[in-house]
């Protein structure tokens, strides 16, 4: 257990956003965050590294209070990977990723040997190395995200939280991109946690998931355990199944609409 | 840094550094109907020539050191706010910085307080202007902590005009100052008691470009976007609002001593950031050295032009040189958007 998260509650001028909420992370898992459009699980991702502080309970990481540590200490053990990534100046890839180092830095200190070496390495375990000159500003999107995958990496974090990952991206980009991350949670022994509405990804690829439902945890757990057709119903009002994927194992959802909708459709009771 | 950029830096520095030079003596030979020998600047630098001592040494020379200083201290302004607005258009010019620190300047020149020294006041007031406007512009585009390019730019012409009109008025009833203020407004190197103001002025500048230089490297991951540098263990609200503060500062500092000098701040860090790319630990620092050199050149040029034109203020060439270049700014992004 790497981050624990005590009976957190936090509000908006007033507004609760989130209520009692508590749970842990481990190292090597992918943990998915689900819930409709303003649930709080931005804000709960924004409570993990201290972009916003807990209103009441406490974020615990290594058993000390996020409040009692700095910034830069922070992101010296959690790196993360915001939505928006469009990158308005012509930085090359390499630029960004040397970013990265900047929370073990004084700062007029440029990259030591060590440094270096770990900013090859997270292009390397991410893929860019051979766009390390590119600019980042015309790429496309999926390039930048691995791009900005790799600076997070060269924070050597042992927690990554990323907030809608795949928003914006096509398929094939979706999949390289969670399988990279899926891959170096388990490589790295690093905790991920995703923010998604990517339900079938999030089945797919997460080792737990969360659901968040009025403020609250409706349900955490294995996937196959949360994501049951009763969950569904009730956080986000939709008709959905589960089934075993054959050839991947995991599991696969077939939706069939909102049960509002649904039950006006076809007649039946609901 | 790769070397492709190092080698531009290199030749950047090598560029820099013959015009400063050119221009330094081309300068401080200048004089009214003819222009002096090389050996009779020297003397006159070196205190042998006391014919000349006045041109040289009183008029000329504090006439390329307040060039220097206030080029640098428009063009690292205007990288900063481009940075920090992630908007390439911004500058001190642009978001109506210059216009409200020149009407505070002005209210400071026209109403003096008595026994507090006009150096003392009119700094000030510039200052306090110059940070009004910027909040005010700031906060009119705001919309949570993003600014779109487009509310910022038409902000700081709204408040620019709002600032230049109360300063027409003031002009409209400064009586016998009214030339000085005209003069003042358009932006002239000529100051008068160069020499009592350039310590001031060089404390002031120095202060704020340090602040700016201290934090180039965070400002690389706020260009990123705020979420990226707060991911990154920057406080990037108490940075924001340093070098908002710092900023406004050298601004002031370079509008109350020698008027509005528009598109410094634009033309100089954006050619700068082609050259030399976005990493501000070098672009900052370049654009100091190219900021001031910079309008050194347009000084001169002014002054060419001066002699068949009678007195040419600086601002004039350093808006028909940047004006364009704004203009040429929003037809490529219009290109890139379909619309600004």
């Amino acid at each position: 257990m790497i981050l624990e998260v005590c009976n957190l509650d936090y509000d908006y001028g007033g507004k609760p956003v989130l209520q009692d909420v508590s749970f842990s992370i481990r190292p090597g898992e992918m943990l998915g965050i689900l819930g409709p459009n303003g649930c709080g699980k931005t804000t709960l991702l924004k409570n993990l590294n201290k972009n916003l502080s807990p209103k009441g309970g406490c974020v615990l990481l290594d058993g000390s209070d996020l409040e009692d540590r700095s910034k830069k200490d922070i992101a010296r053990n959690i790196a993360s990977v915001p939505q928006d990534n469009r990158v308005g100046f012509s930085f090359t890839v390499r630029e960004i990723v040397s970013m990265g180092r900047m929370p073990f830095q004084s700062p007029f200190e440029g990259n030591s040997s060590e440094d270096l070496a770990i900013i090859e390495d997270a292009m390397e375990k991410t893929g860019v190395t051979e766009m390390a000159d590119r600019f980042v500003n015309t790429m496309s999107g999926g390039e930048r995200q691995k791009v900005i995958i790799a600076r997070a990496m060269a924070q050597t974090p042992r927690i990554l939280l990323m907030d809608e990952p795949t928003l914006h991206l096509d398929i094939s980009a979706q999949f390289d991109i969670l399988e990279l991350v899926h891959s170096l949670s388990r490589s790295e022994d690093m905790a991920v946690v995703v923010v998604s509405h990517d339900l079938p990804m999030m089945a797919r690829f997460c080792d737990r998931i969360m659901m968040i439902h009025d403020h609250r945890i409706r349900a955490i757990g294995k996937t196959e355990e949360v994501l049951t057709p009763e969950n569904m119903r009730t956080v986000f009002n939709v008709d959905a199944e589960f089934h075993v994927d054959p050839v991947t194992g995991k599991r696969s959802v077939t939706m069939h609409g909102s049960t509002t909708g649904r039950a006006k459709s076809t007649g039946k009771p609901n | 840094m790769t070397l492709d950029r190092r080698k531009k830096t290199t030749a950047m520095l090598l560029v820099l550094g013959v015009a400063f030079l050119l221009l330094f003596f081309l300068e401080l030979r200048w004089a009214q109907f003819w222009p002096l020998s090389i050996r009779e600047v020297w003397d006159s630098l070196t205190g042998k020539d006391e014919n000349y001592r006045i041109v040289v040494v009183d008029i000329n020379l504090p006439r390329v050191l307040f060039g220097l200083v206030v080029g640098a201290n428009l063009a690292i302004a205007g990288a900063v706010m481009q940075a920090l607005f992630k908007n390439p258009m911004a500058s001190p010019y642009t978001l109506g910085l210059s216009s409200g620190a020149s009407l505070g300047a002005a209210i400071g020149i026209l109403f003096p307080i008595a026994l507090i020294p006009e150096i003392v006041t009119v700094p000030i007031l510039a200052f306090i202007f110059c940070m009004g406007t910027m909040f005010v512009v700031y906060s009119l585009a705001r919309v949570g902590t993003q600014t779109h390019m487009e509310t910022l730019l038409l902000a700081g012409i709204a408040i620019a005009a709002l600032a230049q009109a109360v300063v027409s008025f003031l002009i409209y009833f400064a009586g016998e100052k009214m030339s000085e203020i005209v003069l003042w407004g358009m932006g002239s190197l000529t100051v008068s008691h160069p020499w009592s103001k350039l310590p001031l002025v060089l404390v002031l500048s120095l202060v704020g470009i340090i602040v700016m230089l201290l934090h180039s490297k965070d400002l690389n991951a706020i260009m990123l976007g705020d979420n990226h540098a707060m991911d990154l263990g920057i406080d990037v609200k108490r940075t924001r609002l340093t070098l908002l503060v710092a900023s406004s500062l050298v601004t002031a500092t370079a509008v109350c001593f020698v008027g509005t000098i528009g598109f410094v701040g634009l033309v100089i860090p954006h050619i700068m950031r082609i050259i030399l790319g976005p990493d501000n630990r070098l672009l900052m620092p370049m654009c100091v050295l190219g900021g001031g050199v910079y309008l050194v050149a347009c000084d001169y040029f002014a002054r060419i032009l001066s002699d068949t034109l009678g007195v040419l203020p600086i601002g004039v060439v350093t808006s028909l040189i940047g004006a364009p270049y704004f203009i040429y700014l929003l037809r490529r992004r219009k290109r890139e958007v379909g619309w600004i």
